[in-house]
C-alpha cells in the first residue's frame, strides 16, 4: 500500500525550533516553507536551516516535503539545489498553472542529482493549485512528470483568484476540489485539501475534514499539531467497517479459489468496485494499526 | 570567499544563534560568544562556528555570537548563511565550499 | 564519605548528621520537641503599633532564629521588610528558616553580606540570591528541605523557631488568622500553620484587621503572641494568579497525554483513586487528559493533594473529586473554593507530608506527577539546581510526595532548549531514583527496572517506551554531550532529606 498521506503540517522554515520537534506529533508528512512563511530579506537563512535540518535530524518515518519559492523569482533555484542535496522526499511546487511549471522544475531537479550523485528521480514533486488556470489544467499537471506524487489545492490564494473569499461552508470551494480530486484519481496521484486557519474552531475543521472525506480526498494539510489527530481519527475505519471489508475480502478470496465467477456475501452479490474499497478499507487499517493480518485465521 | 561587508543571520528567539560578522583584515578568526549554556556548551559551539568557517575558507573574520541554545545544525545553518550574506552571495552558491 | 545512592558528601558537611541510606531508613521513635509560652491575661493586648515593637517585644536577639511562610510566593512583602527593620535595629547573626524563598527576597543578599542572616534554611532559591549563594555568599551551608522535611525539623527540635513572622491576609487583634476573607488572600495556610504551633513567639502581621472573632481561623489566638497591622502585605497578583489555565504549548500537552496514559494503564486508576499533579506546564495538563478518562470510565477520585488550582477545583465541583487536601492556593479559584466548599480541607505541611508523624497524608497517595529540572539514568530526580550547577528551584513536596506514592510519574521534555533533561548524573538529588517509577517525555516512557509489574503492565499501552538509557543517548545525538560542571570544594548547600539525613549537597560553582 502507498504510504499514508492524511496529514501535513505546513513548518515555517525559517523557526529553528518547529524544525526541530515538528515530527513530534504524528503528522504523515510535514512540510517545510520557504515560501511564503518566509520574507523575503530571509529567504536565504531559512534555506540553510532547512537544508542543515534535513541532514542532521532524524525524522523517521515521516515524509518530508520543502515548498520552494518559484522559478520566475531568484530564490527558487537556489531552493532546488540546497534540498536535493540535503536529502528531501518531495518538493512542492506553489502556484502551479501549467505542466510546463512542473517541467521546468523538474529539469533543474535532475541537473542537481545528475551532479551530486543521487538517483535521478529519487526527488519526488508535489503540485499545488492556487488560481483558476491552475484549476482548469489540473489534470495536465497531475499527469506531467512520472515524479509527481500529489496535487494540492492552496485555498487562500485560488479564492482571491476567482474575486470571492473563504465561507465556512466552503462552496467556494466546490468546483477547485472537485477538479483536483478528479485530476488526482484520474493520473494515480493523491490529492491532499488546503489548510484550515482557525485552530481555535475545532468543530468547524471536523466538519470541514469530513467533507474532504467524502469528496475522496486523501488527505489534508494541517498548522497545528492539535489538528491531527481529528484527522487521522476521521480518516481511520471503524470497527464495524473493517469487519464487513474483511468479510468481502473473504468472500472474494473463496470464490477465487472456488473458481467462482460471481461473488456473493449473505446472498447478496458483490462487484468488483465494491471488493476493490474492502481491500482498500483493510490495508488502511493495517497501515494505522486497527487491524493485524492473522496468517493463521486465513487458513 | 572573501569578506566585502558585515552580516548578520539568526535571531535572539529561544533555540537560535544569532551571527554577526565583519572582516577581521589579517588578524585571524576572532570568535566572541554569549550563550545561555556556556558552561555546558561554550567550547562546541565554537568547534561548530570554527569548522564552517575554515570549510567555508574565511580565515580573517570577527564574529560575534548570541546563542540562546542553538543545536549544532542551526550553528551550522546561520553561520553559513552570515558568511555568505557577508561576501555578497546571494543565490550563486558554491555547494561544495559548504558541504 | 558516599551515602546509599554514591553521592559523595564532604566528611567536614556531614558533621553529626546522618547520611541518606534509604527512603525509609529512619523510622525509629521520636520525641518530639516542645514550645515556650508566656501566656497572656484578659488584660493583655496583642495589638502592637509596628513591627519594630514586636520585635522588640519578643526579644529579638543576635544568634536566634526567625521564621516565615512562603504563601505570598514573589508578591511577598512581608520578609523584607522584617528583616530590614530587624537589620536596623542592630540584630546581628540570625538563622533564617522559611520554608521557602523566592526571587522577590534578593533584598536578603546585602543582610547576609553585613551579618545581619549567616544561616539559612529554605525549600527553595531563585533569582538574584539564588546565584549569589552559588557563587559562595554564604560560610554557612544553606539547608535545603522540603515540605514534609520541614514539618518533621520543626517537630523533631532540629530547628528550634524563636520567633516566627506569619503574614496573614486577615486577623483580628487577638491573633486568629486567616488565609481568606481580606484583600490580597492565599488560601490555604498549610505552612504557616507549623510555625504558630512550634515558635516560641509568634507575630502575626495582616493589611486586613477585622472583628474579633476572625473565625474560621487556620492561626489560632492560642498560639499567637502579637498582631500588627501595615499597609500592604503583598501584591494581590504576586500571591494569587486570577486563574491558573491549561498550557497550549503542544509538546507539553503531548507529554501530559502519555502520562495520562500510563496511569489509566498502570492497575492504580480505578474508583476512589487520589493523585497529586503540579500546578503548571505538562504536570498540571496531565490532569486535563486524566478528567476525561475519569469520565468515560464513571471513576471518581477519592481525594487530591498538594497545591490546588482552578482545574482541581473545578473537578472537585463537579463530583470528580471527593476531597481537596489543600497545603497550598495558587489562584483565586482555590482561594475562593477552600472558604466554600466543605470538602476542601487546608492541610499543615506535617499532615501533608512529614514522615515522622503517624501517618501523613501522602502516604496515602496512590499517584503523583512531579516535573524534574535533570534525571539521571538511576531515575534520580533533580529540581534544584540548573544544568549550569546554580541553585534556581525548589525541593518542595518532591521527595515527600514521590517516596509515599504508588505510582510516581515524572513528567518532562527531553530537552530545554539545548539543556539536557536525562543526564548520566544530576547535578544535585533532591529524589532518589528509588523513589520513581515513570519517566513521560515527548517521544515516550522509561520505566524504573525495578518496577517489574509495571514494565509488565506497559506492554501494550499506547505509548512508545524505551530503557532510560536509550533516552539519554537520543538527547545526546540531538544536543551533543554537555562538558561537565566544574564546581569548587566548598559546600553552600545541604540537601536534607525528608527524614533528616543528607542525600547530596550543592557546591560553588566555578567562575
Amino acid at each position: 500500500m502507498e504510504r499514508l498521506r492524511r496529514t501535513m503540517m505546513f513548518v515555517p522554515g525559517n523557526n529553528p525550533g518547529m524544525l526541530r520537534d515538528a515530527c513530534l506529533y504524528g503528522a504523515d508528512s510535514l512540510m517545510f516553507d520557504l515560501e511564503d512563511a518566509v520574507a523575503i530579506s530571509e529567504k536565504d537563512a531559512a534555506r540553510f536551516l532547512v537544508y542543515n535540518a534535513l541532514k542532521t535530524i532524524d525524522y523517521g518515518d515521516t515524509e518530508i516535503v520543502v515548498r520552494i519559492n518559484a522559478l520566475d523569482n531568484p530564490f527558487g533555484r537556489a531552493d532546488i539545489e540546497a534540498v536535493v542535496r540535503a536529502g528531501v522526499d518531495v518538493i512542492r511546487l506553489p502556484k502551479t498553472e501549467t505542466k510546463d511549471d512542473i517541467l521546468a522544475v523538474e529539469a533543474v531537479i535532475e541537473e542537481v542529482e545528475r551532479k551530486i550523485g543521487r538517483e535521478v528521480g529519487s526527488t519526488k514533486m508535489m503540485a499545488a493549485v492556487e488560481s483558476a488556470i491552475g484549476v482548469i489544467n489540473a489534470y495536465s499537471i497531475a499527469t506531467s512528470s512520472k515524479r509527481l506524487i500529489g496535487i494540492a489545492l492552496g485555498a487562500e490564494d485560488y479564492v482571491t483568484n476567482l474575486k470571492t473569499k473563504r465561507y465556512a461552508d466552503g462552496m467556494e470551494l466546490m468546483g477547485a476540489r472537485s477538479q483536483i480530486v478528479i485530476a488526482a484519481r484520474a493520473a494515480g496521484i493523491y490529492a491532499l485539501d488546503t489548510v484550515y486557519s482557525n485552530v481555535d474552531n475545532m468543530e468547524g475543521f471536523i466538519r470541514e475534514v469530513e467533507l474532504i472525506k467524502q469528496l475522496g480526498f486523501d488527505g489534508k494539510s494541517v498548522i497545528n499539531p492539535k489538528q491531527i489527530k481529528p484527522v487521522h481519527e476521521i480518516y481511520s475505519p471503524t470497527a464495524q467497517e473493517i469487519k464487513k471489508s474483511l468479510d468481502i475480502c473473504r468472500a472474494s478470496s473463496e470464490a477465487k479459489k472456488q473458481g467462482l465467477g460471481v461473488i456473493s456475501l449473505n446472498g447478496k452479490m458483490i462487484d468488483k468496485p465494491i471488493i476493490e474499497r474492502a481491500e482498500r478499507l483493510v490495508q488502511l487499517a493495517i497501515a494505522v494499526g486497527l487491524y493485524k493480518e492473522d496468517i493463521k485465521n486465513e487458513k | 570567499m572573501k569578506i566585502i561587508k558585515e552580516a548578520i543571520a539568526g535571531t535572539l528567539e529561544s533555540s537560535d544563534i544569532q551571527i554577526m560578522l565583519v572582516s577581521n583584515k589579517n588578524a585571524g578568526i576572532e570568535i566572541q560568544l554569549k550563550s545561555s549554556v556556556e558552561k555546558q556548551f561554550g567550547k562546541q559551539i565554537r568547534k561548530v562556528i570554527t569548522e564552517v568557517l575554515k570549510k567555508m575558507e574565511i580565515e580573517n573574520v570577527k564574529l560575534v555570537a548570541v546563542d540562546k541554545g542553538a543545536l549544532d545544525c542551526t550553528i551550522k545553518a546561520r553561520v553559513q548563511c552570515a558568511v555568505c550574506r557577508a561576501c555578497g552571495i546571494k543565490e550563486q552558491y558554491d555547494w561544495e565550499v559548504i558541504e | 564519605m558516599k551515602n546509599s545512592i554514591g553521592r559523595d558528601i564532604p566528611e567536614n558537611a556531614i558533621k553529626d548528621r546522618k547520611l541518606y541510606q534509604g527512603e525509609f531508613a529512619m523510622n525509629s521513635s521520636i520525641v518530639k520537641t516542645t514550645t515556650k509560652v508566656k501566656p497572656v491575661n484578659p488584660s493583655d493586648s496583642k495589638l502592637l503599633d509596628n513591627i519594630e515593637e514586636a520585635i522588640v517585644k519578643c526579644g529579638l536577639k543576635d544568634g536566634m532564629t526567625i521564621s516565615f511562610h512562603h504563601h505570598f510566593r514573589e508578591g511577598d512583602y512581608i520578609l523584607n521588610m522584617v528583616v530590614d527593620i530587624i537589620a536596623s535595629l542592630g540584630i546581628k547573626n540570625l538563622t533564617l528558616a522559611s520554608s521557602s524563598l523566592a526571587s522577590i527576597h534578593k533584598s536578603l543578599v546585602k543582610h547576609i553580606k553585613s551579618g545581619v542572616i549567616t544561616k539559612i534554611s529554605t525549600s527553595g532559591l531563585r533569582g538574584e540570591l539564588a546565584e549569589e549563594i552559588s557563587n559562595g555568599l554564604m560560610d554557612e551551608p544553606v539547608i535545603i528541605r522540603s515540605h514534609g522535611g520541614r514539618a518533621r525539623a520543626i517537630e523533631a527540635g532540629d530547628v528550634k523557631i524563636d520567633v516566627a513572622f506569619l503574614g496573614a491576609p486577615s486577623s483580628d487583634e487577638y491573633g486568629n488568622a486567616s488565609g481568606s476573607r481580606g484583600v490580597a488572600n492565599c488560601g490555604s495556610l498549610g505552612y504557616a500553620k507549623m510555625d504558630a504551633l512550634y515558635a516560641d513567639k509568634v507575630i502575626i502581621i495582616t493589611d486586613f484587621l477585622v472583628e474579633f472573632p476572625n473565625v474560621p481561623a487556620s492561626i489560632s489566638q492560642t498560639n499567637v503572641d502579637y498582631v500588627v497591622k501595615i499597609d500592604k502585605i503583598g501584591d494581590p497578583a504576586g500571591i494569587a494568579s486570577g486563574a491558573t489555565r491549561y498550557t497550549k504549548n503542544p509538546k507539553e500537552l503531548l507529554i501530559a497525554e502519555y502520562a495520562s496514559k500510563v496511569i489509566v494503564e498502570s492497575g492504580y486508576f480505578k474508583e476512589g483513586f487520589s493523585f497529586q499533579t503540579g500546578t503548571g506546564g505538562a504536570t498540571l495538563a496531565v490532569s486535563r487528559f486524566l478528567k476525561t478518562e475519569m469520565l468515560n470510565a464513571s471513576i471518581k477520585a477519592s481525594f487530591a493533594l498538594g497545591g490546588i488550582t482552578k482545574p482541581m477545583v473545578e473537578m472537585h465541583e463537579e463530583g470528580l473529586i471527593k476531597h481537596i487536601f489543600d497545603v497550598q492556593g495558587f489562584d483565586l479559584s482555590a482561594v475562593e473554593s477552600i472558604d466554600k466548599n466543605p470538602s476542601h480541607h487546608e492541610i499543615d505541611s506535617s499532615f501533608y507530608a512529614n514522615p515522622h508523624n503517624k501517618g501523613c497524608i501522602a502516604n496515602k497517595l496512590d499517584v503523583v506527577v512531579l516535573s524534574a529540572l535533570e534525571i539521571d539514568t538511576d531515575f534520580n530526580v533533580n529540581v534544584m539546581t540548573g544544568s549550569d550547577g546554580v541553585l534556581r528551584g525548589a525541593s518542595g513536596g518532591h521527595s515527600d510526595t514521590a517516596a509515599c506514592a504508588k505510582l510516581t510519574i515524572i513528567v518532562s521534555p527531553l530537552i530545554r532548549g539545548r539543556i539536557p533533561c536525562v543526564v548520566d548524573c544530576v547535578n544535585t538529588v533532591i529524589t532518589p531514583g528509588e523513589s520513581i517509577d515513570v519517566l513521560v517525555t515527548e517521544i515516550g516512557i522509561a520505566i524504573n527496572p525495578k518496577r517489574v509489574d509495571l514494565i509488565e503492565k506497559f506492554k501494550h499501552v499506547n505509548v512508545p517506551v524505551y530503557t532510560i538509557e536509550e533516552l539519554k543517548k537520543k538527547v545526546d545525538c540531538i544536543v551533543g554531550v554537555p562538558e561537565k560542571i566544574q564546581y569548587d570544594d566548598k559546600v553552600i548547600a545541604l540537601v536534607e532529606y525528608r527524614d533528616g539525613s543528607i542525600i547530596d549537597v550543592v557546591r560553588k560553582v566555578k567562575l
